[in-house]
């Protein structure tokens, strides 16, 4: 790992670091996924809708990417640590760096990852690490309105006609491998959480479950069980095939034009 | 405008100043001023450096207006011979509960509905695992009267409007469609 600061020891602060990356490459990624719903949703109201979901995502990941600059001693900027970063170098979740598919999928994506952001920030309100706090108690009502919002298109659609129930059934079964990555703890999260800045992600894992199987339940559908596959590396920096596309758009113009401003 | 009842000068330029940044409008909703919103958390001059002091907080974290904002405190604070140092602040975070009456009344004159009161921040996440919230679709969720011809029998058109802090909503008996200013 390039960001580990000074010395051969995982310090705290580096992990700490390590932590907050993961976060803020969460929402970072997210919001570079869903625009590219721009032109594609079903109706001009969701394009938006979509659009303003990954604006909330960019504003969060903005501090929590500055936040990382700071702790782990590089000082680099929020631009730096998301236009000058390999695949290699991000700790997103795989969930996160999936391809558009239909806009079921998208829902049941954003249905999983709000429920478990909810979850987050509402413990880490109570971070030892003041920045995060208020970052968190911000977040905390957007990531509650993304939940309404999938929530009700869920609903919508499994409660709906022969052919949105399927879909939608189809969408929870295409997002179910990667829901585990979002609880799962690793060193960095162990360590922020023994420290008071972060909270350990298993222990979000019940109450998110619960929120989400209200409303499968509400959309009379049911959630699949376990696969045998699932998602795993993302915190490690080992990414899935779509991850290179993804940033190699999302840093075009940064890396074309180190310097350039506007 | 009349000098006559200044007292001091430099008092008269420092007052004139604070006025003018907490009159600067909200470059979305130019009806009403950033310290109306709520935007605008704390203010101070230095006569000494010749410096304002500003602390803004974002309505939303990814506001893209917060950009605008601090330029436009700029270019007022250069206009009365100050310089603008602006900073950010997070928490406490911002909530519709701080946008005042009369800014209120503003916003419906405008065409906009006025926020109701937010909902507790404490209510929800972070806890054990409680009683899922009812999920509903379609029909009124909460009442919002059409700013033009005052019905309370609108519906919501979609959830995000224009901009991250509003709602689309279209009025039943007047059929216009209008923004809401979300409780947030």
């Amino acid at each position: 790992m390039s960001d580990n600061g000074t010395g051969g020891t995982f310090s705290a602060q580096a992990a700490s670091a390590s932590y907050l990356l993961g976060l803020g490459d969460d929402a970072l990624v997210y919001a570079q996924s869903l625009g590219s719903w721009l032109t594609w949703a079903p109706a001009l109201e969701e394009e938006m809708a979509l659009a303003n979901v990954a604006l909330d995502l960019i504003g969060q990941a903005r501090p929590l990417l500055t936040l990382v600059g700071q702790l782990d001693g590089t000082g680099r900027s929020e631009d730096d640590l998301a236009y000058q970063r390999d695949e290699r170098d991000f700790h997103n979740v795989h969930l996160v760096e999936q391809p558009r598919g239909d806009f079921a999928r998208e829902m049941a994506r954003m249905l999983w990852f709000a429920a478990y952001h909810r979850e987050l920030y509402g413990a880490l309100r109570a971070s030892t690490e003041p920045t995060l706090a208020a970052i968190a108690a911000k977040a905390l009502k957007e990531v509650r309105y993304h939940f309404d919002h999938a929530s009700q298109w869920v609903v919508r659609l499994g409660d709906g006609t022969q052919e949105s129930h399927e879909r939608m059934s189809a969408a929870l079964s295409w997002a179910a491998p990667y829901v585990d990555e979002l609880f799962e703890d690793d060193s960095s999260s162990v360590s922020a959480a023994g420290t008071g800045l972060g909270v350990l992600p298993s222990t979000l894992r019940p109450a998110a479950q619960v929120a989400v199987e209200a409303v499968v339940t509400q959309a009379t559908l049911t959630l699949p069980p376990p696969s045998r596959w699932r998602s795993r590396g993302g915190r490690d920096g080992v990414h899935s095939e779509p991850m290179g596309a993804l940033i190699a758009e999302m840093q075009h113009l940064a890396r074309a034009h180190p310097t350039a401003t506007w | 405008m009349s000098e006559v009842s200044a007292p001091v000068g430099v008092t008269t330029a420092s007052s004139a100043v604070l006025a003018a940044v907490r009159a600067v409008p909200d470059p979305e909703i130019p009806v009403i001023s950033i310290e109306d919103l709520g935007i605008l958390r704390e203010l101070s001059v230095d006569e000494k450096t010749g410096k304002v002091h500003a602390v803004i907080t974002p309505t939303y974290s990814g506001c893209p207006a917060m950009r605008a904002i601090e330029d436009d405190i700029a270019r007022v604070c250069r206009a009365h011979g100050f310089t603008a140092v602006v900073s950010t602040r997070l928490a406490p975070a911002w909530t519709t509960d701080w946008i005042g009456e009369s800014a209120r009344e503003a916003l419906r004159r405008f065409g906009i509905a006025p926020p109701g009161l937010a909902p507790d921040p404490g209510d929800d996440a972070g806890a054990a695992p409680r009683r899922p919230v009812p999920v509903t679709i379609g029909g009124p969720r909460h009442t919002v009267a059409c700013p033009r011809c005052g019905s309370e029998r609108t519906s919501e058109l979609s959830r995000f409007g224009s901009t991250a802090c509003k709602a689309l909503r279209r009025c039943d008996d007047c059929g216009d469609p209008f923004d809401e200013f979300k409780a947030f």
